[in-house]
């Protein structure tokens, strides 16, 4: 069954979600891979604020193509999710309500989004052209040295997710 | 007799396979995807590879890079020993070629210059470049774009003489099945049995450069490859690993002679965004 979402995501609205709905996603997101993660956990273990609110947040694992003139993002598919599961726990724990990857996910990662409510959502690897026409703006909102591993703001319309596992 | 050959040369040529693999597919592989299109029963598998064939015509036509992972090239350079090559270093002249290629066509630079320290080399430099020395006097190079979501599923066993067939087949299943979706399926799996530690490795890479559809020339391989291509499908992990009759495009053992003692096999897996492209200069 078809299901259209909004991004920011509450945990009211994650609680009506299932596991096996296709999902069709608009509202607002963040990416972050690998480095942004580290740096944010770090951040975290240090005490020190994060450059995003994660109250709400959904991380979409994207290290985007770099945009041409006139384009808005370049191919825009998932990454691995799996490489981010060191750190997942600790962002669920602090607000972060959905995670967007491909692949599987560690044990840790499963009991967290059921003690959470968060969901995990896959996109299609490698469907980055037809992923980032949903994207319909993108910037990028901190940690730009890490390049095409900076966080970036995206605002999507009609993102296909399909919701792999969640409380 | 020599043949010269200017190192602009190889340099504009590298630059424009980058460009071309990363944008538009070989034609075996998007004929492989339109075939498993057709013949794919599950619903939602289906449906699945429809997107990627969608993804694949807005690539080519808006020119988006197929997936955002633009890969890390590796090449197969066959120089002929009666080449001259002029103008500078044959290794620097493919390395600026894939800068040239990477910055000046939007592709990702997912390149870090030490494994621990991680820092983006910000062009995608370096190349992974095997050559090899060949009668005549052409160059010819072997392109890929690696991508690492799958490369980082890939593997190598020292298997023994005992295990045989059965062996082989089984570490390739196991090393398909540990895959599962990570690796974004449908697959094309490249195997390299036989040789030492690195050359088997290395064949699996190479495998994954042939066409699709390519069988190998030798009736015991080429039974094994059926075999492990059938059994690798029945796994039923499909297209982006949710299920269904596709889990891999095709399937190449490459073999070479080996030790007494052993039999190395090494699995590279590919996802289903296979860059592959030759040229002979």
């Amino acid at each position: 069954m078809r299901k259209e979402i909004t991004f920011p995501l509450t945990k009211e609205e994650a609680k009506m979600l299932r596991a096996g709905d296709m999902c069709y996603a608009s509202g607002t997101l963040y990416t972050a891979r690998d480095a942004a993660h580290k740096r944010m956990y770090e951040s975290m273990e240090k005490g020190e604020d994060l450059p995003i609110s994660l109250e709400n947040t959904v991380l979409y694992y994207l290290g985007p193509s770099p945009a041409k003139p006139g384009q808005v993002i370049g191919s825009a598919g998932p990454t691995t999710s799996s490489r981010m599961d060191k750190y997942t726990p600790r962002l669920l724990a602090a607000g972060v309500t959905g995670v967007i990857g491909k692949g599987k996910r560690s044990s840790a990662v499963r009991e967290s989004l059921e003690k959470e409510g968060a969901v995990y959502f896959a996109a299609i690897g490698g469907a980055g052209a037809l992923l980032s026409k949903c994207i319909k703006e993108a910037e990028v909102v901190a940690y730009e040295d890490l390049g095409t591993e900076a966080i970036r703001k995206l605002r999507v319309e009609k993102l296909p997710v399909v919701i792999i596992m969640k409380k | 007799m020599c043949r010269e050959i200017e190192t602009s040369v190889i340099v504009e040529t590298v630059k424009q396979l980058c460009i071309k693999a990363t944008h538009e597919l070989s034609p075996d592989m998007e004929k492989a995807l339109n075939t498993a299109a057709e013949k794919e029963t599950g619903t939602l598998a289906k449906e699945i590879l429809g997107q990627l064939q969608e993804n694949l015509r807005i690539a080519k036509e808006e020119r988006i890079p197929i997936c955002q992972d633009t890969g890390m090239v590796v090449l197969f350079v066959e120089v002929g020993q009666d080449v001259h090559v002029v103008g500078g270093s044959l290794t620097d002249a493919i390395n600026e070629g894939v800068r040239q290629g990477y910055v000046d066509g939007y592709l990702r630079k997912s390149v870090v210059a030490d494994p621990l320290l991680r820092e983006n080399t910000k062009d995608n430099t370096p190349a992974i470049i095997h050559y090899d020395i060949v009668p005549g006097d052409q160059v010819h190079i072997t392109f890929t774009a690696k991508g690492f979501g799958s490369e980082n599923m890939s593997r190598i066993y020292m298997l023994k003489p005992a295990d045989g067939e059965e062996g082989v087949l089984d570490k390739i299943i196991e090393t398909v099945k540990l895959a599962g979706p990570n690796a974004c399926p449908p697959l094309v799996v490249g195997v390299g049995l036989g040789g030492d530690f690195e050359l088997a490795a290395k064949m699996a890479k190479h495998a994954l450069t042939l066409p699709v559809d390519a069988k190998s020339e030798k009736p015991h391989i080429r039974k094994l490859e059926e075999e492990a291509f059938r059994r690798i499908n029945a796994l039923q992990i499909g297209p982006a690993g949710l299920s269904g009759d596709t889990t891999a495009f095709g399937l190449h053992i490459e073999t070479y002679p080996t030790h007494i003692a052993g039999m190395p096999l090494a699995v590279n897996i590919c996802c289903h965004v296979n860059r592959h492209e030759s040229v002979c200069i």
